[in-house]
């Protein structure tokens, strides 16, 4: 696959039988960039972490028994930079107020958050309007 | 969650059969866990070697389990992590709390 250009729009119900389908496009995307230098079954599990992460936060506060709501994430790989965008039509959150895990004493829940941060090179998080939007952006060297 | 168990002696050991830990099955791997302590099955030993991904709230269920065994004075050890997977207990540092063993044959030798 030629990194020079690649676009991947999915929209899914919000369901985390789903989770499994979106974590797989971002490993079989890793797995076929032909120029990526680096380790790409490190980057194929990456991917799939970032993109199973903010896809499950974003089911988890969907507050929508039925499934009838969706998850829109969009995909994009232009000159060696990847941008991961996941869309809620959630409340939202305040992404700075989000504490790092205490490694000392370690918790059941809050790790989500702070893989996507590790893998990522740059994480916003955006509210406007009725849709949201968690940014992501790591720089393939 | 697709789990088999088998016992050795006084130890439960479960091998997770999904390829995946995640948001979907984490849930009843937590609940499986409790499941077992409640029948006072206090000796556990999760078997990995199937699992190639796991998340946050994988390792959240995990860590679930491990504090829930050994408030009941039980033992709580995992065996046969995958290199991916292991990444994971090691940039939360969670290597450090559970115990791992590299197989069946190393945690049953350990722990007897």
């Amino acid at each position: 696959m030629n990194a020079s250009m690649i676009q991947v729009d999915v929209l899914i119900p919000t369901h985390t039988k789903y989770l499994d389908l979106i974590g797989s496009i971002g490993e079989r995307i890793a797995k076929e960039l032909d120029s990526y230098t680096g380790d790409k079954e490190a980057l194929a599990y990456q991917l799939n972490l970032v993109l199973t992460e903010a896809t499950a936060n974003v089911i988890k506060h969907a507050n929508d028994a039925n499934h009838k709501d969706t998850v829109r994430i969009s995909i994009h790989i232009f000159e060696n930079i990847l941008t991961i965008k996941v869309f809620d039509h959630g409340q939202g959150f305040d992404l700075s107020a989000v504490p790092e895990p205490d490694f000392d004493n370690p918790q059941e829940h809050g790790m989500g958050l702070f893989f996507i941060r590790s893998t990522m090179d740059s994480v916003t998080y955006v509210k406007n309007g009725d849709e949201n939007r968690l940014e992501m952006i790591k720089y393939l060297n | 969650m697709n789990v088999t168990t088998t016992k050795i002696k006084d130890f439960n050991i479960l091998t997770i059969q999904d390829e995946r830990i995640d948001a979907h099955n984490s849930a009843e791997l937590k609940e499986y866990f409790l499941q077992m302590l409640d029948k006072g099955e206090i000796q556990i030993v999760v078997q990995l070697e199937h699992v190639r991904f796991i998340d946050s709230s994988g390792l959240g269920a995990l860590l679930s389990g491990h504090k829930n065994a050994i408030s009941k004075s039980g033992r709580f050890a995992i065996v046969n992590i995958q290199q991916q997977v292991m990444t994971m207990f090691e940039i939360t540092r969670l290597n450090r709390v559970f115990e791992i063993y590299a197989n069946t044959d190393e945690v049953t030798a350990a722990l007897m």
